[in-house]
């Protein structure tokens, strides 16, 4: 009977360190970082000027374009569910010599629908004095769920455009050069976010572009293609309670069974 | 062996039909169709201004050659270039003479760069400034075929040939065809020039640099070639209607159009069950607007029952004002395999709120771009949660509770039942 019982204690224990290390575990692997295996740094060197001429940028990519102050500047990138997005862009502008005074730069982002979507945290208009070198702008999107209804504005799996350019600007500011940089980030948020039902095909403006090869690279896919939407941690955290409720409940069935003998009856009866 | 050689003849035969089956394939390889190549115009200003010794420390006019020179070296093949010059040939003081001294320097083609260079050469700094004018015969050179049209338009002052007014003339002719771009660049421009090049680019989409060297310039006007170059889809032009039944059906695709301030303008999308529809539209800002605008997207049944509706609103300045919406229907509850589905017909109405002072002319309309999209319907949810699926210490500690109270439960039947079964 001790041992038994030590043994019960021991499945318990064992149980215990089981869910919630299990648990840790997918907590731990749900923030990390989903970087892309190939080369990361180098991007495209131009950017477009519309929603249609976007130019596709990867994640872990720093794209970068020279313009003149004035114009609008759009690039594009996927998103999966599950993800959550930070978009920083960085400009540098002219020297303060030829500059005649404050500029605010301003950065949007849109979803495959041209919706725009609010920024959770990051600073999306930055006024940059007339002698700062640059004006360092950001944006991290709500966290992308794989379903939405249809009068929502969550955002979904797909394309998302950004959109730079100068908010106000000195009459004899714009049309100077300037240089933009841009990097959108991708973390795995993981299972908090995990709903139910999916979509049919991501929300890329893609479109059925027979011939525009722009329009292929509007509908660029992550690294690895786009994720069913199946598997969450929520599996992980559902079937580790199953197994504690099981353990408790034999745990629970012991404790109150006891031997199975009725005190008042003699042995061997 | 009888039926070894039959094996064989049958192997060899197989082989035979393989092979033939490959081969063509591979000797028909598909060509991708052929894309009209874009043109591109670059109109320079050969006026008397030009003469002007302020960019590093040579005449503009000298600069735009040498930049001209740099630019018609690295164009790229599928593009065909074109020069057209304003005030290059009219020194005197007549001003509806000088207000039409506009000519093309070098036919819109394929680019022969001697050519090309030797008679940018050739020019001197002569004459007026008629932007307007210039830009009507870079127009009409342009005219023709499917590509993408830009016109790059390089001046140092402004238009002196009132009261045609460049940045009207601008916009009339991007209404006319689509996919028509001006972008200007200034050298070395006061603040009236600034205005009105800014003016003519907004117009048409294109972009105004102002340029004080002469790198600037060459790199400048490369980088607008070579995004003449890029491949694009390309709209397709449409017109809305006043009211739903009128309205064009349109299918999935990239459309433009033009709307005017507080126009409602309406299309039809079928939509069978068990599809959703995807539409977006941009409405673009081409002109003077007040600061606060919005644009409206909404989806409607033929009986006039509002489905979904996408509306923004915005201020201060923008290019475009745009929005989306989906409309996903269920697929049809009696799948009845031998009937087709009847598709449902889907009105789509587009709306701005744009508003601009009175001087402001308000035709042509507002460039609209709409995209339409048919995809499969989504995978509904029925839960907030994936499959319905729990998660967290509180799921956790719930269902250890649950799993020892009934445990408890249990143990206390089962020894009940046992000493009922043992008393008995």
């Amino acid at each position: 009977m001790r041992i038994s019982r030590a043994s019960t204690a021991a499945l318990l224990a064992a149980a215990a360190l089981l869910t919630t290390a299990g648990a840790a575990a997918a907590d731990d692997s749900s923030p990390r970082p989903a970087k892309s295996r190939g080369e990361s740094g180098s991007g495209p060197t131009e950017a477009g000027t519309s929603f249609r001429t976007a130019t596709a940028v990867e994640q872990g990519q720093r794209a970068t374009a020279s313009a003149s102050a004035g114009d609008y500047l759009y690039w594009v990138f996927p998103a999966d569910a599950g993800q959550r997005a930070t978009v920083k862009a960085t400009v540098t502008l002219p020297e303060p010599a030829v500059r005649h005074g404050a500029a605010t730069w301003r950065l949007d982002v849109y979803d495959g629908l041209r919706r725009r979507q609010p920024c959770m945290y990051g600073m999306q208009t930055r006024t940059a004095a007339k002698d700062a070198p640059k004006a360092e702008l950001s944006c991290t999107l709500r966290p992308v769920r794989s379903w939405a209804e249809p009068w929502a504005n969550d955002p979904l799996p797909g394309s998302y455009y950004v959109r730079l350019t100068v908010l106000d600007a000195h009459e004899q500011d714009l049309g100077q050069p300037v240089k933009a940089e841009l990097e959108p980030e991708l973390i795995d948020v993981g299972g908090a976010y995990a709903g139910d039902g999916s979509l049919a095909a991501p929300l890329t403006a893609g479109g059925p572009s027979g011939d525009g090869a722009k329009g292929a690279a509007a509908v660029a896919e992550p690294d690895g293609g786009w994720s069913s939407g199946r598997w969450s941690d929520r599996w992980i955290w559902t079937a580790a309670g199953g197994l504690l409720g099981a353990l408790a409940a034999i745990g629970g069935y012991r404790l109150t069974r006891g031997s199975g003998r009725p005190a008042h009856v003699p042995p061997g009866a | 062996m009888i039926i070894r050689k039959r094996l064989a003849a049958a192997a060899c035969g197989l082989l035979a039909v393989l092979a033939s089956g490959l081969l063509p394939s591979a000797a028909a390889a598909d060509e991708p169709a052929a894309k009209p190549s874009p043109k591109v115009e670059l109109v320079l200003d050969v006026s008397g201004s030009m003469r002007a010794r302020d960019i590093d420390g040579q005449t503009r006019m000298a600069a735009a050659k040498q930049a001209f020179n740099e630019v018609l070296d690295a164009v790229p093949d599928e593009v065909q270039l074109g020069i057209r010059t304003l005030g290059a040939n009219y020194a005197g003081d007549d001003r509806k003479v000088g207000c039409k001294d506009t000519r093309q320097l070098y036919p819109v083609g394929p680019l022969d760069r001697t050519e090309a260079k030797t008679a940018v050469a050739t020019l001197a700094p002569t004459g007026w400034t008629p932007i307007g004018p210039a830009l009507l015969g870079a127009a009409d050179d342009l005219e023709g075929g499917e590509a993408t049209r830009r016109i790059v338009l390089i001046t140092d002052g402004e238009d002196t040939c009132a009261p045609l007014d460049p940045c009207e003339v601008a916009r009339d002719i991007a209404a006319k065809g689509i996919h028509l771009v001006v972008d200007t660049l200034g050298l070395v421009p006061d603040a009236k020039t600034r205005d009105q090049l800014r003016c003519i680019a907004e117009a048409t989409g294109g972009t105004y640099t102002s340029v004080q060297h002469t790198d600037e310039l060459s790199d400048r006007v490369s980088q607008l070639v070579d995004r003449a170059a890029d491949p694009v889809v390309t709209p397709v032009a449409t017109e809305g209607a006043r009211e739903c039944a009128k309205a064009p059906v349109l299918k999935a695709g990239l459309y433009t159009d033009r709307e005017k301030f507080g126009e409602h303008r309406w299309y039809r999308v079928d939509v069978l069950p068990g599809q959703e529809l995807r539409a977006s539209v941009s409405v673009a800002a081409d002109r003077a607007v007040n600061n606060d605008y919005g644009v409206m997207l909404r989806a409607v049944t033929v009986r006039g029952r509002e489905i979904v509706r996408g509306s923004e609103a915005g201020d201060g300045r923008t290019d475009v004002i745009s929005t989306g919406l989906r409309y996903p229907k269920a697929p049809a509850e009696d799948a009845d395999d031998d009937a087709k589905p009847a598709p449902e017909t889907v009105c789509l109405q587009v709306s701005n709120s744009y508003s601009a002072p009175p001087q402001v002319k308000t035709d042509p309309g507002l460039p609209i771009e709409l995209t339409v999209d048919v995809v499969d319907a989504p995978e509904e949810a029925s839960d907030v949660a994936s499959f319905g699926l729990g998660r967290g210490w509180w799921l956790l500690g719930v269902l250890a509770l649950t799993g020892l109270l009934a445990g408890l439960l249990w143990g206390w039947v089962s020894r009940w039942r046992i000493s009922v079964w043992r008393t008995n």
